[in-house]
């Protein structure tokens, strides 16, 4: 069963105009929130325990507390740069609810005291762009953006900005970066967004489903949002199934669901004569869990810890028996070659071996030293780069490059 | 030599004023001109673009470099990006792209003689629950059979 505090009115088409979206209560959380204290919205978003959905999991409302306490313009930036392999759920949010993303946003920005934010959306996402730019022109003719919201004095202003094709860009300073006008390469942090952002601006930048969560957070308190999901995992999220499952698709569960239960029973299950050999439960970038594992895993941000992966966006990746897992390694490792932004020498370079390695042995040029060989390049990989995407392209190998996996 | 139809010029002209920063009208300017290119990008155009932007030929260049939407080379009519990442592949779609390369008898990244098709196989694209899939120009099309992707591209105009 999905608890679908956010995906609800998903499956009617007029949710994503303006007119359907107000009949079923959309914007009227705005008003609840421009009749608030922006700390107060702030002291709740914290009390909920609302974590990061992009893939970190971040408490956000620590995030938003490390912005300066002064009046410097400050920029709220929406990470729509969704591109972690297996993950679909922004894309999902944005066609089916576009103006639930724009309510939280504006509520987000009220509460941290923004007046522009920008929804940096991936280039590819074609349709989904048309969808958000309409439902941003129908929020600024009825007063929703702009000067004098709703009568309460907060202006904001909101535009998209189209990517244009790099993984990287979804981590948060390679977003900025791009954002800039450049190359989309992360920034060493500190300073983090919140002191320098976006043209060295304080700058907070949230996942599409995290600035949509804010709305049942500030509508039933943060009380009711805590009932969901364990004490350091709370709520909901959208989970992205695909891979080898009979019904594969986007579900609303509560975090700590078990991983059983979404594969098995909202994901119909596998194929006919297939069984479950291996998942990836979070994203590309989540070390792979065996199937035993996966069946006695909950999806939520300890549990995953625990077991030596993580949760990250969300993206579970069902692969069956059929499946080889040095091909799916050699996939990954292309993958991650590809978009290392070569900025660092670690990355740069060893992605490249790793590639080269996990290819030849794929080839059937494999030597007994190569399994040696990978663990020692990646190992030199991790922890020693300005982002994660290197260490995310090493934690694969280790648990896929041990022979009892293959 | 490459110039901006003049609706391109005001277009590129809004974007520049649109952003804070003037450099952030880089990745919008390269979109209008790549379509006003026939789908591509080359010297030419990076050089007009810094004339009528006003910003360095290198710092525009870089920036069309680095992201894979803007073409480096000529791409047929139709741009066929098959998606070859985990979740895709785990569905077969590297077999559907080598298909689609036989049936239209082209190689990958390669563009067909008579300049309409160009295969890529390209990185995710957001399309996992619906895998395999492909992107032909702006468009996605989803639970593809090798059958049903052919079927999409010979009807085609």
């Amino acid at each position: 069963m999905e608890t679908k505090l956010l995906t609800e009115f998903y499956h009617l088409d007029e949710f994503r105009s303006l007119g359907g979206y107000q009949k079923k209560g959309g914007y009227e959380v705005l008003k609840k929130a421009l009749a608030m204290q922006p700390q107060q919205i702030i002291d709740e978003v914290k009390a909920s325990g609302l974590r990061g959905r992009g893939g970190a999991g971040f408490p956000t409302g620590m995030k938003w507390g490390f912005l300066p306490k002064n009046n410097e313009p400050r920029y709220l930036l929406c990470n729509a740069d969704e591109g972690e392999p297996g993950t679909y759920k922004d894309r999902l949010m944005m066609e089916r609810a576009p103006h639930q993303l724009i309510e939280g946003m504006i509520i987000s920005a009220f509460a941290i005291g923004s007046k522009k934010s920008y929804i940096y959306i991936r280039g590819e996402y074609d349709y989904p762009i048309a969808c958000v730019e309409t439902a941003l022109q129908e929020a600024y003719a009825a007063g929703l953006l702009g000067k004098n919201i709703l009568g309460s004095g907060f202006d904001h202003d909101m535009d998209v900005y189209r990517g244009a094709g790099a993984y990287i860009c979804g981590e948060e300073t390679g977003m900025i970066s791009s954002l800039e006008g450049k190359k989309g390469q992360p920034k060493l942090k500190p300073p983090f967004p919140a002191v320098q952002g976006y043209l060295r601006k304080p700058s907070i930048v949230n996942n599409v489903e995290t600035l949509a969560a804010v709305i049942p957070i500030l509508r039933d308190g943060a009380a009711a949002y805590k009932k969901y999901g364990t004490e350091k995992s709370t709520g909901t999220k959208l989970f992205s199934l695909s891979g080898n499952v009979v019904k594969p698709g986007n579900f609303e569960v509560p975090l700590a669901y078990p991983m059983k239960d979404l594969l098995y029973g909202l994901g119909g299950g596998m194929r006919p004569g297939r069984k479950l050999k291996a998942v990836i439960p979070g994203g590309s970038s989540a070390p792979v869990l065996t199937a035993e594992e996966a069946e006695r895993a909950t999806l939520d941000y300890e549990c995953l810890a625990q077991m030596g992966s993580m949760l990250g966006s969300g993206a579970v990746i069902a692969i069956d028996d059929s499946q080889c897992m040095v091909d799916m390694l050699g996939v990954l490792m292309h993958f991650y070659h590809h978009e290392s932004c070569g900025q660092c020498t670690p990355c740069r370079e060893g992605t490249g071996w790793l590639n080269k390695i996990v290819h030849s042995i794929l080839e059937g040029r494999g030597r007994l030293q190569d399994i040696d060989l990978l663990v020692r390049v990646a190992d030199n990989m991790k922890g020693r780069t300005i982002c994660a995407l290197s260490d995310a392209a090493a934690l694969p190998v280790l648990p896929m490059a041990s022979p009892t996996s293959a | 030599m490459f110039a901006l139809s003049q609706d391109g010029l005001n277009k590129v002209e809004k974007e520049l004023k649109r952003y804070e920063a003037k450099e952030s009208a880089i990745i919008p300017a390269l979109y209008i001109a790549q379509k006003e290119n026939g789908g591509w990008i080359n010297e030419e155009v990076i050089q007009h673009l810094a004339k009528v932007m006003d910003i360095p030929d290198a710092r525009i260049n870089e920036v069309f470099k680095f992201y894979s939407m803007f073409n480096q080379s000529k791409v047929g009519k139709y741009h066929v990006q098959v998606c070859t990442n985990i979740s895709c592949a785990l569905n077969g779609s590297r077999e559907l792209a080598e298909h689609i390369c036989k049936e239209l008898a082209v190689k990958p990244q390669q563009m067909t003689s008579d300049g309409r098709f160009t295969v890529s196989k390209v990185e995710c694209l957001g399309s996992c629950g619906t895998a395999p899939m492909m992107q032909i120009n702006d468009r996605y099309y989803e639970n593809l059979s090798p059958e049903s992707a052919m079927n999409i591209l010979r009807n085609l105009k």
